[in-house]
């Protein structure tokens, strides 16, 4: 059994083949869609967990190369560099899941990679720009 | 009883002045009283470290044995225009100058301000060199009239930052009262009112240490950035007639400290450059100043806590651009803004600041051990800041 958070993105020219149907239905690997946008005329891009026995998880990946959907494990997409943060807190209301945190005892900002789901929202908000999105395919 | 600061210097000098920041005193005069703690301690040290746009540096540029006259030319650093209108070989490098390739906010979508005048400062303070791309007319005695090369800091006869608004006492908090998100000089605020972001170390903040500038004046030696440098002036848009507590520390914005200092002296590890996504490139910077405990009213004064200073919700979608709308949609204290969340209206709203009180602390001990260790003397100011009483109105 394998377990593991993705980021997929798809190009324009795979709009029209049901992705997620064949992953589930011929490839039989749970999909749970953490979070899912499509840029009109550019690329989609979803977060997902995936999870199923690891010959059907090879499998999938096989198949979603074939279609030139990339796959990114994801905590290699959102990455904090330590020495440009300043704690200053103001990622912390934008951080939907708790992945970047404050204690407010240390005043120390901390980033969870595990709890990340990628939604990007800290990157407009970091002014010291201690956070970046690894748009490479790993 | 009282001291003078030519006797705190005389104990910092022998290695024995009594110094805590302006955190810790909080404790020590809870524990043994004001009185004790006021005969005891020396000095008392505040930090900040956040960013301000009203910054910017000086340079005078070494001539070739050509020579130009850059006054009244133009001149980039990095492609970042410099401010050419002084004599010959000075030239003003502000903040939040930027490229004029920058697309700015123009591009459908607020831009990113990836670099702009605070990133050059960085990268020279980190000691990086920049390239200066310098046009002038040309003069019988500066014929020069195209020059680009690499310059680092050693290239000039001198450097220094000169912010005209440093230190503001107190901020507002900023939230959106709109139904679209918005990104202003206080960050990305979400609509109905989905986060409030502050912008002061409370506390530890210079000029809430010292509400009346008592001892804060022109000429106060200053830790700024990492070097020492002075209160030049009052800052640019000082008010101190703003409405006040009863301790004496203003409920608005108030005073404001214009600072100098030699950018040779500081470092990248206390001066950053910042961008606002959809707003701008802005200079973040370490500041510490020391209060000498002369007496009891400078010590209560320095032993303010964050449940005593208290700050205005603002709206940023309608009153703060257009003067629309409600002023004032409460008032909360430093205390309830550190806790990660306030109630506006009924609503719980999650807080976040932009200055960083991490760092703040660090600053405000950095400071305590250079004077303990006898590295940083206290000044007299040579003259007073305008104050609470006597000042201006806005």
């Amino acid at each position: 059994m394998r377990k593991f958070r993705a980021v997929l993105s798809f190009s324009e020219k795979t709009t029209e083949e049901p992705v997620i149907y064949r992953l589930i239905t011929e490839h039989g690997i749970r999909i749970n869609i953490l979070r899912a946008g499509i840029d009109p005329g550019k690329r989609g891009r979803m977060v997902v967990e995936m999870s199923g026995e690891s010959d059907r998880i090879d499998g999938g990946l096989t198949y979603l190369r074939s279609l030139d959907v990339q796959v990114e494990p994801l905590e290699k997409e959102i990455r904090r560099l330590e020495e440009r943060c300043t704690s200053c807190t103001a990622c912390i209301p934008h951080c939907p899941t708790g992945a970047l945190n404050v204690d407010r005892t240390s005043w120390q900002v901390s980033f969870n990679a595990e709890k990340c789901v990628v939604c990007r929202s800290c990157l407009d908000v970091c002014i010291y720009q201690a956070m970046s999105a690894v748009e490479e395919f790993v | 009883m009282s001291k003078t600061i030519a006797e705190i210097n005389e104990k910092i000098r022998s290695g024995k002045a009594v110094v805590f920041t302006a955190e810790e005193i909080i404790d020590v005069v809870h524990k043994q009283g004001i009185e004790k703690t006021a005969r005891e301690v020396d000095v008392v040290t505040t930090g900040t470290f956040s960013p301000m746009c009203s910054s910017g540096a000086f340079f005078n540029i070494k001539q070739h044995k050509e020579k130009m006259k850059l006054g009244g030319g133009f001149a980039t650093l990095n492609g970042v225009p410099a401010y050419a209108a002084l004599a010959a070989a000075d030239i003003y490098l502000g903040a939040t100058a930027l490229t004029e390739k920058d697309p700015r906010n123009a591009n459908g979508g607020p831009g990113k301000f990836k670099y702009g005048g605070a990133h050059v400062i960085e990268d020279l303070v980190a000691g990086k060199k920049v390239v200066l791309t310098a046009r002038a007319y040309g003069t019988d005695c500066y014929p020069s009239k195209f020059r680009e090369q690499e310059i680092g800091l050693a290239d000039m006869n001198e450097a220094y930052l000169f912010n005209p608004r440093n230190c503001y006492q107190n901020y507002n908090v900023a939230v959106n009262v709109s139904d679209k998100p918005i990104h202003t000089y206080m960050g990305k605020l979400k609509p109905g009112i989905g986060n409030a972001n502050y912008c002061s170390a409370g506390q530890l903040s210079p000029l809430f240490n010292d509400p009346q500038y008592r001892t804060i004046g022109v000429g106060t030696r200053v830790f700024i950035g990492g070097a020492q440098g002075y209160v030049a002036w009052p800052g640019t848009q000082h008010n101190p007639a703003a409405p006040r507590s009863e301790n004496g520390t203003p409920r608005t914005p108030a005073g404001t400290l214009a600072l100098i200092g030699d950018l040779r002296q500081m470092s990248s590890e206390w001066l950053r450059a910042v961008s606002f996504t959809g707003y701008g490139v802005t200079l973040s910077l370490a500041v510490g100043i020391p209060i000498p405990i002369l007496n009891e009213e400078i010590l209560q004064d320095v032993s303010v806590t964050d449940a005593q200073i208290t700050a205005p919700i603002i709206d940023y979608s309608r009153f703060y651009p257009y003067g629309e709308g409600e002023a004032k949609l409460g008032e909360v204290t430093y205390a309830e803004l550190k806790s990660g969340s306030i109630r506006i209206n009924g609503k719980d709203v999650p807080t976040g600041s932009f200055s960083s009180y991490s760092l703040a602390q660090k600053v405000a001990s950095h400071l305590k051990n250079l004077i303990r260790n006898g590295g940083f003397q206290l000044t007299e100011f040579q003259a007073p800041l305008p104050g609470a009483i006597t000042g201006k109105e806005a």
